[in-house]
């Protein structure tokens, strides 16, 4: 029989018991209305979780640091590698290694200095901390009163809104277009003669390299900011090692201005050519790629520190969560899914004689047996775009039922329901694979029939 | 599979006939020593009791017997519903009883066409869709399905009706309806199965009527079975009489 008789046949036989076929079919899609629904619940937490997650910064950014600095961090980590005073330090040379690296968007030292800023007279303590124009993305400047740096190299400030209000206790928004005073340390290298003097660490007596060899001197110095915008808590841009930043300047600014730092202190002990930074915050292109670039920047000897392995437990909760889901959404399907055997069985009753009409006229055991899994297969699919369809139902109630919630507790309401477009397909297959399986028993039983028998009582 | 676009069937089908086959028999059919018993609780019902017997292309053959004689069995095994227990049954050359059930699902569709007492129709289908039913096994395209079927109803007289269902024409109409069904796929050998007895005695002999002129007509051979020895004698041209599942006698009209 070709596919066309046999998909007719199997239409007309279901439109012969329209309440009964059609009972089943709302069965099977309240079935996989519910795995439908329990699925797309676990994809919109899990969107919600890395929604929240990626905002915080967190995910695409890898921290480097030289094994020669934060000693004892990881001492498992160290007693395998050989000491730490051979290995490499972080200076620009291993920067620019680092941004050339496949996949990585940005490298940017993380300057974290102490301040001053002087406003009517009174001077304010704050720490100074750079930050790259990626930052506007931190989910910090979501409530950004004024603007963003207009580029990465500006005399701007933007301040963290306690310590306006330090600044200007009544109206800290006015702040936003003044122009503030900053004062702070400015590292100036030594010449060799005033090395040789004693006041700074020196290096090596046969190869003095530059300048720099000799150690730094702390100059103080001020620089005039407009402050540009406002913002309530600092973004997430580094190990915090030090304290909260609460002035924060284009990090181009900051390393322009050649802020000294308490890195420059070990590395003038070292003896160590050049600047080094203390970390390196290296922007990774998307999550996915962290691992690599990780990888990458440890086999150069330097330390490195992501929170990949936080986002590992976090899958392997959603994991769990979308598992426990499908479960309890497949026990309506399995519920259905008998649903369909006994439809399909009565009805093998019902037409055994017609069953054995279609075999004494030439229907070969096969075609009767493929009529009852096309009969199967179309319940499935009614079944299937059905639930899918009531699926969507439930999920808006799910959402604006969440909505309300969450307005009412004077939070913005957010989707916690998402039903991706692969799930349509796949719960549609999925439910015509399921009424195949179903139809399996039925029809072999409709294929078994002996037409003398099924012809023989009238 | 090709078809001769020919308007009257003939006997010569073909599409189910193999030229190696045909050297081997000229006969319909032929049966020997054919049995079929069946268990029956401690015991064996021997329904057919090894029975032998030839059928000439063309002929119309009665199956006579009391109930339980065997005859309705008898059919089915010519019909292929049903296997031999032990023996041979040669139709058109070849043995059904060493057929796949797939070969002897293709033999019904297109070798017999069969009628039953109790006609068979599907009562959810309109006539036409009834008669088309065997060529959608066939896979014959819808097209001709269409034409084959109103020739098939046409030839039976039933024309004018073709959107019908079954529970609107009467016992005569629907024996009719399931005569014009079995010619579909235009076969060789028609088994009727007590075709009048769900009928008065006047439509019965309208029934057998034009069974013969179409077996006339077509060179079909006709295996009835009845226990109406009047009609058997009226139209069949050789009456063949079973009892206890063995051949008792045979009569052959002059």
């Amino acid at each position: 029989m070709t596919s066309y008789d046999l998909f007719d046949l199997a239409v007309r036989n279901l439109r012969q018991s329209k309440l009964r076929n059609g009972l089943t079919t709302v069965g099977i899609s309240v079935g996989v209305a519910s795995l439908v629904a329990m699925l797309s619940l676990g994809v919109g937490l899990q969107q919600l979780a890395t929604r929240r997650l990626a905002g915080s910064g967190l995910f695409d950014t890898v921290f480097v640091t030289s094994r020669q600095d934060f000693r004892g961090f990881d001492r498992e980590d160290d007693a395998k590698q050989p000491h730490p005073d051979q290995a490499p330090v972080l200076d620009e040379a291993a920067r620019t290694k680092i941004t050339h690296l496949p996949n990585v968007t940005e490298v940017e030292p993380e300057i974290r200095v102490m301040g001053e800023v002087m406003s009517n007279g009174e001077t304010h303590f704050g720490f100074v901390t750079g930050l790259p124009m990626s930052a506007r993305e931190n989910e910090a400047f979501d409530n950004l009163k004024g603007k963003f740096f207009s580029n990465d190299n500006a005399d701007e400030a933007i301040l963290l809104m306690d310590f306006a209000k330090e600044l200007d206790p009544k109206s800290p928004e006015s702040l936003i277009g003044k122009d503030i005073t900053l004062r702070y340390g400015e590292r100036q290298a030594l010449s060799s003669e005033q090395g040789s003097s004693g006041v700074a660490v020196g290096g090596s007596d046969n190869a003095p390299s530059s300048g720099d060899d000799y150690g730094f001197s702390v100059v103080r110095k001020q620089q005039p900011l407009r402050v540009v915008g406002l913002i309530d808590q600092e973004p997430y841009g580094g190990m915090r090692t030090v304290s909260r930043g609460r002035i924060f300047l284009p990090v181009r600014t900051t390393e322009r201005l050649n802020m000294v730092q308490f890195t420059d202190m070990r590395s003038s002990l070292r003896g160590a050519s050049g600047k080094t930074y203390m970390t390196l915050t290296v922007r990774v292109k998307n999550p996915a790629k962290v691992q690599s670039v990780q990888d990458a920047v440890n086999q150069m000897g330097f330390r490195t520190f992501s929170v990949l392995d936080a986002t590992k437990s976090l899958r392997r909760f959603f994991t769990v969560l979308d598992l426990f889901l499908g479960i309890f959404g497949s026990l309506a399907l399995a519920v259905a899914t008998l649903a369909i055997i006994n439809t399909l069985v009565m009805a093998v009753l019902e037409r055994r004689r017609e069953i054995g009409v279609m075999k004494a006229i030439g229907a070969s055991d096969s075609d009767v047996k493929r009529l009852f899994f096309t009969e199967a297969g179309a319940m499935g699919f009614m079944g299937g775009v059905l639930g899918i369809l009531l699926g969507l139902a439930i999920g808006k109630a799910i959402n604006f039922g969440t909505a309300i919630y969450l307005t009412k507790r004077q939070l913005p309401p957010e989707p916690v329901w998402s039903m991706p477009p692969w799930l349509v397909g796949a719960a549609i297959v999925f439910s015509v694979v399921v009424s195949l399986v179903a139809g399996l028993y039925p029809a072999g039983r409709a294929a078994r029939l002996d037409p003398v028998q099924t012809l023989k009582y009238e | 599979m090709p078809r001769a676009p020919e308007p009257v069937p003939v006997a010569s089908n073909e599409n189910t006939m193999s030229s190696t086959q045909v050297h081997h028999s000229t006969a319909a059919v032929r049966t020997e020593n054919v049995t079929r018993h069946y268990p029956m609780g401690e015991g064996l019902i021997r329904a057919v009791d090894g029975v032998s017997l030839t059928i000439e292309p063309g002929e119309f053959v009665a199956l006579l017997g009391q109930s339980g004689s065997g005859k309705s069995t008898l059919l089915n095994l010519l019909a292929g519903l049903d296997r031999p227990t032990s023996g041979s049954v040669v139709v058109h050359g070849r043995d059904l009883a060493k057929m796949s059930a797939e070969d002897l699902a293709r033999y019904r569709r297109n070798d017999v066409g069969m009628v039953f007492q109790a006609f068979h129709l599907i009562s959810s289908m309109t006539i036409t869709e009834n008669v088309e039913l065997p060529m959608r096994f066939a896979e014959v395209d819808r097209a001709e399905r269409a034409q084959r079927s109103r020739e098939s109803l046409e030839r039976v007289g039933l024309g004018k009706r073709l959107e019908h269902r079954p529970s609107q024409l009467s016992g005569g109409e629907q024996q009719r309806v399931s005569l014009a069904r079995a010619l579909a796929n235009r076969p060789r050998l028609l088994l009727a199965d007590e075709p009048t007895g769900n009928l008065d005695s006047r439509t019965g002999e309208g029934i057998l009527n034009l069974i013969r002129d179409l077996s006339l007509s077509l060179g079909m051979t006709v295996v009835m079975v009845t226990h109406e020895r009047a009609l058997a004698e009226r139209f069949a041209q050789r009456s063949i009489f079973l009892a206890d599942g063995r051949l008792a006698s045979e009569e052959v009209r002059a």
